[in-house]
């Protein structure tokens, strides 16, 4: 079952740029934080997620466990050919993910 | 003598809770160094949008946005930004190039406590601009019974 | 003459914010109106609304197959555009033939074991909130419009004492903060009026989407007082005074709260 939610344009004008919007459900799990044991929940993050456009990076964010349960990252894409966004997201706890959306250039 | 020992014991009261606060400014300095190096970031070209007073410091929306005509001449090739008081001073980096159009990105970040968030971004000449917000954390008044 | 100006300014300047604060004569206010920008601008964009995650997960488990009957909710209910588009603005209700009302949660268990033959989903549990969030989802923007009836009015009737008795160490009600100081602050937050218009919610304190069964046991804490065992009656006599206080106002599920 995906637990992801992606908002990109199907389709764009040659040149125009658009907005990528990209939400996934984690914990974001600090590993600052004691349980209900009082022992400190292992750290569990995503650190990387990355995006690239027909193969190539077109954006990429390191993140920390500063981020938000449940990361949004949005960000901005020129529309250069009609192509396959493939937006991937990986982690602690060999967490890897993939998103693909497809934006037609006219 | 009782005196002074009661004066010495009443500052040592009043340093010590701001010493850790103290250590973890000097934290993010340290990190920030980290990305510019030797180089002085300008204040200026990066608006850091985040509210003023966050409602709860969980989940904290953050957007980052930098002057920039992104072309391969003359564009952001990367934006990071910096907490005080959060247990690690990096928040996040990002990676972006000509093919971004614009030097915009959005997240949302946790705050451990009220302080000052840094934006840094590092333009294609190798410079470093940058942008700082103080932000206000209120805590939620009605909560779990484990916390 | 400067001074009149200033009246007649005064006055204009009251009259229309006056005239704003009636708009459609409402003065109940949503906890969504008391959020900052940021917070209001979270829960409308539906992929910035982290509430939605758990929508689209409760949409794929409405299609999914369960229990030893091997039927999904589609298999009976069909489309939930249709089939369950107002159903969450007449919750809590009497299921046919019961003697009590059910929550929407409890409907859905009822629904697990009695048809899907499947078992009850545990409160709280993932699966079971994201189906609650698919249902609810499907009646965003109605008015909440509770059922009637002599046995449910009843329950109603103990809901409402339930929110004014006065209990827990610091000896309040539910009435002394949500009626009497709605919209003061508690901790630098404006205390909310306390209209259930966007459950199950993705409150930035938890984290996740949670039900308003544990909002309200926050409150018990809050006030210090023992929250009731999660099957209470209780929160689904409280449920139906609550929902009756937030008559009329819109559905807004998944709402986002601090």
């Amino acid at each position: 079952m995906s637990n992801i939610l992606v908002n990109a344009p199907k389709t764009a004008k040659r040149g125009e740029v658009v907005e990528i919007k990209a939400l996934i459900l984690h914990p974001m799990e600090t590993g600052f934080r004691p349980g209900p044991n009082g022992r400190i929940i292992p750290r569990n993050i995503i650190e990387r997620f990355t995006a690239t456009w027909n193969g190539a990076e077109i954006f990429a964010i390191e993140m920390s466990p500063a981020i938000a349960a449940n990361p949004f990252v949005s960000f901005f894409a020129r529309a250069d050919e009609s192509g396959t966004v493939i937006l991937r997201w990986t982690g602690d706890e060999g967490f890897a993910v993939e998103e693909r959306v497809a934006i037609a250039v006219e | 003598m009782d005196r002074r020992l009661f004066l010495a014991g009443t500052a040592a009261v009043i340093v010590l809770p701001l010493a850790p606060a103290g250590a973890t400014q000097e934290a993010m300095a340290e990190a920030i160094r980290k990305v510019v190096g030797t180089a002085t970031p300008t204040e200026g070209r990066v608006t850091l949008d985040v509210p003023p007073l966050v409602e709860n410091g969980n989940t904290v929306p953050l957007t980052v946005t930098v002057e920039s005509p992104m072309t391969a001449a003359d564009h952001v090739k990367a934006i990071h930004v910096f907490n005080e008081k959060n247990p690690q001073p990096n928040v996040f980096s990002a990676r972006l190039g000509p093919r971004s159009g614009k030097a915009i990105v959005g997240t949302r970040i946790k705050l451990g406590d009220s302080q000052r968030i840094v934006a840094i971004a590092e333009t294609s000449d190798g410079k470093f601009w940058m942008a700082g917000a103080d932000v206000i954390v209120t805590l939620a008044a009605c909560l779990e019974e484990s916390t | 003459m400067s001074a009149r100006i200033l009246c007649l300014g005064l006055v204009l300047v009251f009259a229309a914010s006056y005239a704003m604060a009636q708009v459609g004569g409402e003065k109940r206010r949503s906890g969504y109106q008391d959020m900052g920008e940021a917070l209001q601008k979270m829960q409308d964009d539906d992929t910035a609304n982290p509430g939605m995650l758990f929508v689209q997960l409760g949409g794929q488990l409405w299609a999914k197959p369960a229990g030893a009957e091997n039927k999904s909710c589609a298999d009976c209910h069909g489309a939930a555009a249709n089939s369950m588009k107002g159903v969450a603005t007449r919750y809590p209700a009497i299921p046919h033939g019961a003697d009590r009302p059910v929550d929407l949660e409890g409907r859905i268990n009822l629904c697990r074991t009695e048809n899907q033959k499947a078992e009850r989903l545990p409160p709280e549990n993932r699966d079971l909130l994201a189906l609650e969030a698919y249902v609810a989802h499907q009646s965003r923007g109605m008015p909440i419009a509770p059922p009637y009836g002599p046995l449910l009015d009843a329950f109603r009737a103990q809901g409402e004492g339930i929110y004014r008795r006065r209990q827990g160490q610091l000896n309040l009600s539910c009435a002394i903060c949500h009626d009497d100081n709605a919209g003061k602050k508690l901790a630098g937050i404006a205390i909310p009026e306390a209209h259930p218009t966007g459950y199950p919610i993705y409150r930035l304190e938890w984290q996740t989407l949670g039900s308003l069964k544990r909002r309200l046991r926050n409150c018990l804490v809050g006030i210090r007082a023992e929250a009731w065992p999660l099957d209470a009656p209780e929160y689904v006599a409280l449920e139906l005074y609550l929902m009756e206080r937030a008559k009329g106002l819109p559905l807004e599920t998944p709402a986002v709260r601090p």
